[in-house]
Order: structure tokens, then C-alpha cells, then sequence
């Protein structure tokens, strides 16, 4: 069906909701190697004019991929709840928009629409709304997970200490781990990005992360982020596996591009619960997306790369995580060109993953052929906080010496807690203060390198020490 | 610093003994968040290293002359790449000539050992100080191996795949590409070399095989043309290259793959 708004005279047509969609887009370089972009910035606005025009339902009656084509649009439709969606059900994509920002739509409003929206819904309604309303419809919605750690209570911001090494070194690692420990960072998780995918590494890594964390006795989870086929067998071989992770996309082939599919991830999230480390009631799955991903693997359908990224959210969805996020500045220029291109994906994902019910954090980066740098990264940040984000990414001096990009910084994480007012989790929190890493007022207690008392278990961890 | 010393716990190493074990940037210090100046602008100068290796322009010139000097010819060619702001945003126009440079090719004749190909990819500064004698070093095993060499192709705005379209329009039987690899905060000089046998356009990356960081305080020029020497021996063997390549006659482990230049 085609889709039309006249201004002023000149008519602009649309031949399908595809088209709509990815012309009704804020300017991206991905759409437009993809030539699915607007044509210029009057395009763009007649795209959204028509677009607000839309009845929300019209997503349920026409798919943007064939479900007997895609098991992820096979997935949104077997998902959607009816009941949940009543609400919102008359409205167009501009009537959603405003119900979003009134104050009709509160927490729990928001949390009980959550299983009637379908991806394209939520990445409809994100293309009509500027950065501000996308951080004071988010700031709306928190979303909480728990294992060790209870993360994205409403005013608390949480950090995946991420301790990569180019060589997968233990003790290259262990060092990173606690300079980030020691900075406060690690709530969400102490997560190793191997270099290598073998399952001997993987068992390393994930018991190196086990010792650590019981030697410190931190209230926290630990992950290595190799494939999840390797996590199924380390499963099965008995490995301390907390997280199970997966890279995950928004369409059956880009899945398929990454080695999963809906089976392999349900087989993995069987052999995490069975392993019976989450307490009940809790979660422990971990995903990672991207905008471009699904362009990148020739997996894009002609669908936009923002309307792919939160397809990828019904797939994260189904498997009730810990926590997702996005990667949003790690693609690279053809996707994603400069930093105001990034902070407004970032701040899009954030916004389509919390609105589907999902734990969102972001990795906050860029890489040095992108147009973007520190600064652009600084304002995310702060954007992101504002917004509600669960967690963020953090690394040593925000150099990530194994993935080659970079991500944020330790300090930065210390910038959101002592500026901006954003505690880590409770459990963390309390930990940091009996440790003597953070004072009674919750500020870094000393930045010198040296491990408080309370930590001399770990230092018989430390090369040269016995163990 | 009057104060009674607090009883020794001289055994642990803080963390700042430790950086040795590690590139990350631990162990920095803070004031409150931010960062001690020093350390600041360290990082600063190393973000402006990267973006000047990306975003300088191949100074082609400098680099025939160069191989001139070490008695190679080589042609000049562009991709239907406009300028830099083009060549991030459109991989697809970096791994495409532009018409005058296939007429160009074309006009050199058909039917090489190896071609040469040396393109600025994401790193001019990699190119400036790795690429001539990386190609010397290759061309100097060619002659002993008697492998006909193709004028070197000196290619602006390329990516990797340049090599399909150029090998192919040589009628090389392999192609061998030099290009800046993207640079990170710790070397902006690394060139990536990608070798191709029976080069086409279209064909996918698995059909290459892959050495890199070639730079001084990386992989060695000469170690590196030892194993682009032994890759291109084994391919012209087995007529194929990349993933369907039998490597146990190889020298060195399997090179990594890398994200594309």
C-alpha cells in the first residue's frame, strides 16, 4: 500500500511502509549506502508528516519482513499482546507520540503497554521525536533486573567493567579488572570481550572472573563474551558461566550471520538456568547489539538500520535478560559518520529497548575513522543518564587496547555518580563503602592505585604472589 | 606526610608497579572525575595521531618516486571515490575504478604473476612509512622466485577489495594489496597486506588471506614479505587463496582476521 502528504502543492508519495519508514529517518550514512534515505531534509519531514498520519495498528496488519520468511517477524507476531496493546490501539504514530510525553504514560502505564508494542512501533514513534523527548519519555520507564546486583532502579546508573586484553592475558586482565574495581566500576558486570573464541580461553577467562570476584566478595556477575556455542559447551563441561552472551540482529539472516538462531539461543539460556547460579526470579542473559548490523550482513530487507536495531530487541526480549546493549559508535562511519549521528542512535536504542521492557544500556564509543570524538561521547553520557540508562561500558583511561575503539572511561562513570548524582546498585554501592573504595558519601575514597585493606585477598591474585 | 606510617604492607604492588603488564591505560589517577592533565592530553595526542593518519591524503607521488629509486614502476589510479568525507561513508565506490584509471590499467597488458597494489586505505601514514619497502621486500623474493611483477598500482581512496578489479584487468594470478589498516589509539601506522589468488571482482573476504600490523614495532617488513612470499607460493600450488587454502607448508601461525581496512 502507498502512503502520501501533500505540502504546499508538491505531493510526495511513499510506495511502501519500508520506504515510509526508512525516509522518515533522521539523517544516518547507513540508509544512505543503503539508498533507502530521504532524498533531502523536505522529504524527510513530508516521510514524518505522513508517517504521524499512520494509525499504530497499521503495523499489525503489514509486515515490513514476511513472517514464513523470518523467524524474527515470525516472533513479533506469536509475541504481540492484543490485551496490552488496547490501550494505544486508536491512535496514529503522532497521537502515540504525544500519549508518550503526557503524563498519562507513567511507569506503570508504560510497563503494562510494553508487551503490545512491536519494534516497529516503537522505532515509528522514536522517528518523530527530537533527542529531548526521547530522554523524557525514557526517564519515564525504568526497567529492573537482578542477579547479584539489582540494576536500572530509578537514579542509579551501573558499569560493565570491561578488562580486555589483546592476548587474553590473566594477568593482563586481572590488573584491568581491579584498576576499573578500583575505580568503581563493575556493578553490571566484569565482562571480557575475548581476542580468541576457543573453549580452553573461554574457561579461563570465566574462572579467572570467578576467583576475583570471590576473593573480593563483590555483589557482582562476570561474562565472557565469546560465541554462545562455546558458552553452551564451557555449560556443559561445568565452567562458572554467570552471563550467557550472544551478538544478536534484527532479521533471521543477520542472526544467521552471527552463527544463532532462536533455537541455539533458547538451547544456551536452558543450560544457564540449569546451571542454577541466578537466583530464582532473577535473569542472566546478556545481549549486544548495533545499528548497521543487519546492512552490514546484507540482512537488512530494504528496512532502515534503526527499524532493524529494534527488531533486534524482539529477539533479546524473548529471552528475559539481564541486560542488552547497544554498541553504538563501534560500527564505523558507513553506518553511523559522525558523533551527532551516534548520540541520537544511542539515545533511539536506549529509548525503542526500554520502551519494549528491556534492561537497555549503551556502549558509549566511537572509533577514530568516525567523526566523532571525547566530547561527542561526554554528551551522550549525559544525555544517557538523564534518560534513565541502566548501564554503560566503561575501560582504563577509555582506551579499549584489545577491540582497538573507544569506549568510556572509568572516571567517567565516577564523573555520572559524584556530578550527576547517579549511584551504582545498592549491593555494589555497599560493597564500594565497606572496602573503603568510595567514602561515606559515596566519592572515590583515594585513586592511588593501591588496594585498600579490605582487598588483600585479591592481591594474592596479582603475579609474583602466592596464590 | 608528618603522619605515623600506617604498618607496612610492602609485599603488594599497587597497581601503577603493575602497568607493565598490560597497554591498557590503568592506574592513571584522578582528580575527582577528571582526569590528571598529563594523562589528558596524552590521550588527546594519540586520538590526533589517529585522525591524521586517516585523514591525511596519499601523497602518491612521494611513494613512485620511492619505488622508482628502488627500480619499480608503478601507475597511479583512483576508485570512483569524490573525496576522503565520500571514501568512509561508500565502502562499495572505494572497491571500484574509475574509468580512466581501467583504461589506464589496460593499456599495461595482461597476464602477470603478481600484481602489486599499494592504496591509502584508513591509514596514509601506514602507507608513507611501510609500504615501498614492504613492496621492495616482495618484489626482491618475486625476482628470485621468477614471478613476472605488474607495474606497482598506486591507488587513492582504496579499499582491500581494489585489488579484485585491478588483478583481474592485469590478468595477474594473484594479487597482493598493502593498505593502512584503521588506526587505534596505540599505532596508526599498522599496513595490512591481503593477498588474493585468480582476483575478480565480487569476490568475498573469505578469499583472501590476511598479514598484519607491518610496522616497526609490529610485524617486522621482512618477516612479513617472507610470509607473503610463502602465501603466494602455496597459492599458485593450489590455484585457490583464503579459507579453502591448505596452510601446513606455511611459515608462521595463521594470520588473524581483521576488520576490513
Amino acid at each position: 500500500m502507498a502512503y502520501a502528504t501533500t505540502l504546499e502543492g508538491t505531493r510526495f508519495t511513499f510506495p511502501d511502509l519500508r520506504g515510509l519508514l526508512a525516509k522518515a529517518t533522521p539523517e544516518r550514512s547507513g540508509d544512505q549506502l543503503a539508498g533507502l534515505c530521504a532524498e533531502g531534509p523536505v522529504e524527510r519531514l513530508a516521510a514524518q508528516i505522513a508517517l504521524a498520519d499512520l494509525p499504530l495498528k497499521t503495523f499489525l496488519a503489514e509486515e515490513l519482513i514476511p513472517s514464513d520468511a523470518d523467524e524474527v517477524s515470525d516472533l513479533i507476531a506469536r509475541r504481540h499482546d492484543a490485551r496490552a496493546f488496547a490501550p494505544v490501539a486508536s491512535l496514529t504514530v503522532g497521537a502515540f507520540r504525544e500519549w508518550l510525553l503526557s503524563p498519562a504514560a507513567d511507569a506503570a502505564a508504560l510497563a503494562a503497554l510494553a508487551p503490545g508494542l512491536t519494534p516497529e512501533m516503537v522505532a515509528a514513534v522514536s522517528k518523530l521525536c527530537r533527542l529531548q523527548d526521547l530522554v523524557a519519555i525514557t526517564a519515564k520507564r525504568p526497567v529492573v533486573t537482578r542477579f547479584r546486583s539489582t540494576i536500572g532502579l530509578p537514579g542509579r546508573l551501573a558499569t560493565r567493567n570491561q578488562p580486555n586484553h589483546p592476548t587474553d592475558s590473566s594477568a593482563g586482565i586481572l590488573i584491568s579488572a581491579l584498576d576499573g574495581l578500583l575505580m568503581g566500576s563493575g556493578d553490571a558486570m566484569i565482562g571480557v570481550n575475548p581476542a580468541t573464541d576457543s573453549l580452553p580461553d573461554y574457561i579461563r577467562i570465566v574462572e579467572l572472573l570467578e576467583t576475583l570476584r570471590l576473593r573480593l566478595n563483590v555483589p557482582t556477575q562476570h561474562c565472557c563474551l565469546g560465541h554462545v556455542t562455546v558458552a553452551i559447551e564451557a555449560m556443559g563441561r561445568g565452567a562458572p558461566v554467570d552471563l550467557v552472551f550472544q551478538s544478536v540482529a534484527g532479521s533471521q539472516k543477520a542472526n544467521a550471520g552471527f552463527g544463532v538462531d532462536l533455537a541455539i539461543l533458547r538451547e544456551a539460556a536452558e543450560a544457564g538456568r540449569a546451571l542454577g547460579r541466578c537466583p530464582e526470579g532473577g535473569q542472566f542473559m546478556y545481549f549486544e547489539t548495533g545499528q548497521g548490523s543487519a546492512l552490514s550482513a546484507d540482512a537488512h530487507w530494504g528496512v532502515d538500520q534503526q527499524t532493524m536495531e529494534a527488531r533486534a530487541y524482539a529477539v533479546a526480549r524473548e529471552f528475559d535478560p539481564l541486560l542488552v546493549n547497544t554498541v553504538v559508535g563501534f560500527i564505523g562511519p558507513e553506518y553511523l559518520y559522525n558523533g551527532k549521528q551516534i548520540i541520537r542512535a544511542g539515545l533511539e536504542d536506549h529509548f525503542c529497548g526500554k520502551l519494549l521492557g528491556l534492561p537497555m544500556g549503551v556502549d558509549v564509543c566511537y572509533t577514530n575513522h568516525a567523526d566523532a570524538d571525547g566530547e561527542d561521547m561526554d554528551a551522550l553520557l549525559t544525555l544517557l543518564c538523564a534518560a534513565g540508562v541502566n548501564f554503560v561500558i566503561t575501560v582504563p583511561g577509555a582506551d579499549d587496547v584489545m577491540l582497538n575503539y573507544q569506549s568510556l572511561s572509568h572516571h567517567d562513570a565516577v564523573f555520572a555518580r559524584e556530578t550527576l548524582g547517579r549511584p551504582p546498585a545498592p549491593e555494589f554501592e555497599a560493597w564500594l563503602r565497606a572496602v573503603r573504595i568510595t567514602d561515606a558519601q559515596g566519592r572515590l575514597a583515594g585513586a592511588s592505585g593501591e588496594l585498600p585493606p579490605a582487598l588483600e585477598e585479591a592481591s594474592r591474585l596479582l603475579p609474583g604472589r602466592a596464590a | 606526610m608528618s603522619a605515623p606510617a600506617e604498618p607496612k604492607r610492602a609485599k603488594t604492588p599497587t597497581l601503577h608497579d603493575l602497568r607493565a603488564l598490560t597497554q591498557a591505560r590503568i592506574a592513571l589517577g584522578a582528580h575527582g572525575a577528571g582526569l590528571p592533565t598529563g594523562a589528558a592530553l596524552a590521550f588527546g595526542l594519540d586520538h590526533a595521531r589517529a585522525r591524521e593518519a586517516v585523514w591525511t591524503p596519499l601523497d602518491a607521488a612521494a611513494i613512485r618516486e620511492s619505488l622508482r629509486a628502488q627500480g619499480l614502476a608503478s601507475i597511479e589510479l583512483r576508485t570512483t571515490v569524490a573525496d576522503r568525507a565520500e571514501y568512509l561513508r561508500r565502502p562499495d565506490r572505494g572497491r571500484t575504478l574509475n574509468p580512466d584509471s581501467e583504461a589506464a590499467l589496460d593499456g599495461l597488458g595482461q597476464g602477470f604473476d603478481v600484481a602489486l597494489v599499494i592504496a591509502d586505505g584508513l591509514s596514509a601514514t601506514a602507507v608513507a612509512l611501510n609500504a615501498v619497502p614492504s613492496a621492495a621486500a616482495l618484489a626482491a623474493r618475486a625476482a628470485q622466485a621468477g614471478w613476472s611483477l605488474a607495474p606497482v598500482a598506486v591507488v587513492h581512496q582504496g579499499r582491500v577489495a581494489i585489488g579484485d578489479p585491478i588483478g583481474a584487468r592485469l590478468g595477474a594470478r594473484c594479487v597482493v594489496v598493502l593498505i593502512g589498516e584503521r588506526p587505534g589509539l596505540s599505532a596508526s601506522d599498522s599496513l595490512g597486506c591481503y593477498i588474493t589468488c585468480a582476483p575478480e571482482p565480487g569476490l568475498p573476504d573469505s578469499r583472501r588471506n590476511c598479514i598484519s600490523n607491518i610496522r616497526q614495532d609490529g610485524l617486522a617488513i621482512g618477516a612479513a614479505a617472507d610470509q607473503m612470499e610463502a602465501l603466494l607460493r602455496a597459492m599458485m600450488a593450489q590455484g585457490t587463496s583464503g579459507v579453502g587454502l591448505r596452510r601446513e607448508s606455511l611459515v608462521g601461525p595463521p594470520a588473524p582476521s581483521l576488520p576490513e581496512a
